[in-house]
């Protein structure tokens, strides 16, 4: 048994909420750069260029990628011989969301649904807890933008649409959404399990690396072709026309219920934030 | 129809404008603005329409002027504006035909406009340009000073008079009735 200060996860979760929202990854960089080497646009081009150089100055200057930073989603993984000491864990995150958007001067961005009126210090966060083997915690910020978000579905399609009645509703998707969700966009997508689940398998796609190939040889497959369809749509980056609408698609699947077959589809922005860290 | 091949570079432009200067302008244009312009997003905008249909006077003269929908994250010490990429354009949809009646001449933003505002564009000499959405860091720097004007304890969303220098967008709608995001999809689209 290993003891934890929660105190600990509050620090780390202020440090991640500010490294996430400043510092865009190195795969996302990488992705621009391949989209730079396929976009024939000239004016796509020139948004690929500014948004390198904007990654560039955020994280140089310790500033904002983006304007929107976000609904802040906490993904907790517990080892289950951790013995967490001196408060409440989920309290302890939402002080350390509190405490990173305060120090990292960014924009508290939730509110009350009806009166619209803000929280004031970008609380709650969306907690996502899994308790696993060990006597590690780790602790994933990824801060989504609510543009993006908006953009996303989920459906319960019947079990005869099969593979096709998934790429068909993915690539619409996209389609329908244009330049509402800042492309060039990441397509994480959840199929199986239930309404819920679903939602939340296309949310822990969106972590994987981009550029790295899915496990699944079938699904690593199918991202690639239902990617393929995606880039012919012409919506380009910023959808003012080009051939780079979204950077990646990522799958994850399990086994559903024999009478369903759920598909969520979150779609996220350019700005693709996410950091970790292994206590 | 030609756009997005721009060989002599931006087209350079200073608010206020005329009709003339967006007479000009056509979708796929690479502008540069400097001077003055105006933020305002969905509070704001509520704010300016309510005024107009009390038949009162706005907080600040539209005519010739740009609005840009932006709600920046709060400046750091010494920074003079905070990261300010621009928000999606369409929640100000239902305000705009009066402001561009009024005589606002441009409009900053990301995303389609809805078919009532293009066509106040096209009847009363306005443009629609599109800002880089998530490029907030970079665009920040190209404002070199701001102060708040009216609506204060909006915070964010209060408007603030912005003088920019090369602050880089491209024009999206014009006075012609052109939409880029219609002809630039269907140009890639294969």
């Amino acid at each position: 048994m290993r003891e934890i200060s929660v105190k600990l996860i509050t620090e780390k979760v202020r440090d991640l909420c500010i490294k996430a929202n400043t510092d865009l990854g190195e795969d996302v960089l990488q992705a621009f750069d391949r989209a730079k080497g396929k976009e024939e646009s000239p004016l796509g081009l020139e948004i690929l260029k500014e948004l390198k150089e904007n990654a560039r100055i955020a994280k140089e200057e310790d500033v904002p990628i983006c304007q929107d930073t976000g609904f802040t989603i906490v993904f907790i993984e517990l080892g289950q011989d951790v013995h967490l000491v001196g408060g409440d864990l989920n309290e302890a995150i939402q002080e350390g969301v509190r405490q990173g958007y305060r120090d990292g001067y960014l924009r508290k961005s939730i509110c009350h649904p009806f009166t619209r009126a803000n929280t004031g210090d970008n609380t709650p966060a969306i907690i996502h807890t899994e308790v696993i083997p060990g006597e590690n915690v780790k602790i994933t910020v990824a801060p989504k933008g609510g543009g993006s978000e908006n953009m996303s579905r989920v459906v319960m399609l019947t079990p005869s649409d099969g593979v096709e009645g998934i790429k068909q509703f993915i690539v619409q998707r996209v389609r329908e959404s244009g330049s509402n969700p800042c492309p060039p966009t990441i397509v994480g997508v959840g199929i199986g399990g239930t309404f819920e689940q679903a939602a939340l398998l296309a949310k822990k796609s969106l972590l994987r690396s981009l550029g790295s190939k899915n496990p699944d040889p079938e699904l690593d497959k199918l991202e690639s072709g239902i990617l393929n369809e995606i880039n012919k749509l012409g919506i380009g980056p910023q959808g003012l026309g080009g051939r780079t609408t979204s950077l990646a698609v990522h799958i994850l699947m399990m086994p559903c219920h024999i009478a369903s077959f759920p598909l969520a589809v979150n779609i996220q922005c350019h700005a693709h934030r996410h950091k970790e860290t292994i206590i | 129809m030609k756009y997005g091949v721009y060989m002599s570079g931006p087209i350079r432009l200073k608010p206020p404008l005329s009709d003339e200067d967006v007479e000009k302008l056509k979708i796929g244009d690479r502008v540069m603005i400097s001077g003055v312009i105006y933020t305002g997003r969905d509070a704001a905008h509520k704010k300016l329409f309510d005024l107009l249909k009390e038949g009162k006077d706005l907080p600040i003269d539209i005519k010739g002027q740009i609005i840009y929908y932006v709600g920046p994250t709060p400046a750091k010490p010494g920074q003079i504006f905070g990261s300010a990429g621009p928000t999606t354009s369409y929640r100000m949809d239902a305000y705009s035909p009066s402001l561009i009646e009024r005589g606002l001449k441009g409009m900053i933003g990301k995303g389609m406009r809805s078919d009532v505002v293009k066509e106040a564009m096209r009847k009363h000499k306005a443009v629609y340009f599109a800002a880089t959405g998530g490029a907030g860091a970079l665009l920040a720097k190209r404002v070199k000073k701001a102060e708040i004007v009216a609506y204060d304890d909006l915070g964010p969303e209060a408007i603030r008079r912005l003088e920019v220098e090369d602050l880089p967008v491209i024009v999206v709608n014009d006075v012609r009735g052109n939409d880029l995001y219609i002809e630039g999809e269907k140009k890639y689209r294969t």
